[in-house]
């Protein structure tokens, strides 16, 4: 029987090395499985490289990650948002290396790895400070910049209800990166709001398939949404 | 001495949205681009999209009707208006860069006569700035317009020849609705279609920081 439902947090995040590349899904706090990235201050895992849309906001989640010294760099698009304190901290302070992303980009560099496509060319960023140390190359008289994948160690999702073999569906604009992280990682690991039984989720609205997820973790009730 | 009255954000956003044509897809920038969304005329069906995953963004919800699971890319709650979808973030740029977008209004620090645009950082050592979607947007949707007021509050213009902050992208922007005027950027500059009552055309050229050319009809 496959069965990737994990008894709580601290199983779901076992292993984890220091240096692991991870995602974090997510955008605003829609769709940000917040447990998961506190449980990894327990896990212990140190020197982070952490790929997210934004570093962060308050003293919780990713922001309390950080806070607690485990984050060595963040991948991120939109790094200065409305409460991005620990971020402008550290950041100021040297404590953290910060690679800027277009948010398209980052997407796609995210989407490329999960299909194992290992660069690709685009023109956003072409003729900006994004472009410096970049590859150019012109098709049909453009010029586009090349960019490469994006692959993780683990990605760290959340998701509305899933089932034993890790098929899941997403709330409202909750599938956000969610979606394109659950096949970037060799590790998916998913909060799920709700377990459901195999068949729930009609096959015709699964978004992502079981078979992108590692391990599903059930969603802590004490955690705000 | 003349009198005019420089349009407000809130007015400046209205101006915008009468000029957006039935059926269009529209991606609408952070700060007054977003108050554009509320300014829409009632009689046509202009579909909002987010970069966060929707197209068929509807009005902001009353208090009582939040669902915190539903936002846009401003991190602001919205409703869904029927015939609404959802999706992940790479089809929703696939959207932006795959030219599916037909209309994107931004925001900007600094806009050039040759329709360069400045939005994301306020200086070339600023480390840690805030791109998000725009670089994407500015060359992915058929048109930019920009919508921002005329000068900054200490006067120095925003229509520049030259852009003196870091560009989001080279050569995009199509149209820029301010305070004091509506400007199409063409292949000689800055050419004035409409500027608000009471103000000349030689006062708003005092006002910018490039040649402004009389739109020929």
């Amino acid at each position: 029987m496959i069965d990737k439902r994990v008894r709580d947090v601290a199983e779901g995040l076992e292993g984890i090395q220091d240096g692991s590349t991870v995602m974090v899904g997510g955008f605003g706090s829609v769709g940000q499985p917040d447990s998961l990235i506190e449980g990894l201050i327990e896990q212990g895992a140190r020197e982070l490289v952490i790929v997210a849309n934004n570093a962060g906001s308050g003293h919780v989640g990713l922001a309390k990650l950080m806070e607690a010294g485990r984050v060595r760099k963040i991948i991120c698009s939109f790094p200065r948002s409305a409460g991005s304190v620990v971020f402008e901290d550290l950041f100021k302070a040297g404590k953290l290396e910060l690679e800027i992303v277009p948010q398209g980009t980052l997407a796609e560099r995210i989407r490329a790895a999960g299909a194992g496509v290992p660069a690709f060319y685009t023109a956003t960023g072409v003729g900006t400070k994004i472009a410096e140390g970049k590859e150019t190359r012109e098709f049909d008289g453009k010029t586009y910049l090349m960019e490469r994948w994006l692959p993780a160690d683990v990605a760290l999702v959340e998701a509305w209800r899933v089932d034993r073999w890790g098929n899941c569906d997403y709330r409202g604009s909750g599938r956000n990166f969610n979606a394109i992280m659950a096949t970037a990682a060799k590790t998916t690991i998913v909060l799920a709001r709700k377990i459901v039984e195999l068949g729930e989720i009609r096959p015709e609205n699964v978004v992502t398939p079981g078979l992108f997820v590692s391990r599903v973790v059930p969603f802590q009730s004490n955690v705000s949404v | 001495m003349s009198e005019f009255t420089p349009l407000s954000r809130r007015a400046m956003a209205a101006r915008v949205a009468h000029d957006i044509p039935e059926g269009w897809v529209c991606n609408l920038g952070i700060g007054i681009p977003t108050l554009v969304a509320d300014c829409l005329p009632k009689d046509r069906e202009i579909i909002l999209h987010s970069e966060n995953g929707i197209l068929g963004m509807g009005p902001s919800p009353a208090p009582e009707d939040v669902d915190p699971w539903m936002i846009n890319a401003g991190k602001q709650n919205v409703t869904l208006l029927d015939g609404a979808s959802l999706f992940h973030h790479a089809d929703s740029f696939a959207m932006i860069r795959g030219g599916h977008i037909d209309l994107c209004i931004l925001g900007a620090f600094e806009v050039a006569e040759n329709g360069d645009i400045a939005n994301w950082a306020t200086s070339a050592e600023d480390a840690a700035p805030a791109v998000g979607g725009a670089m994407d947007l500015a060359v992915g949707a058929k048109r930019i317009w920009v919508v921002t007021e005329h000068t900054t509050k200490d006067g120095v213009p925003k229509l520049v020849s030259h852009c003196s902050y870091p560009l989001t992208a080279p050569g995009v922007v199509d149209r820029i609705y301010t305070n004091l005027a509506v400007i199409d950027v063409t292949s000689r500059g800055f050419e004035v279609v409409e500027i608000i009552p009471g103000l000349s055309f030689e006062a708003l050229q005092v006002q910018t920081g490039a040649v402004l050319y009389r739109k020929e009809n």
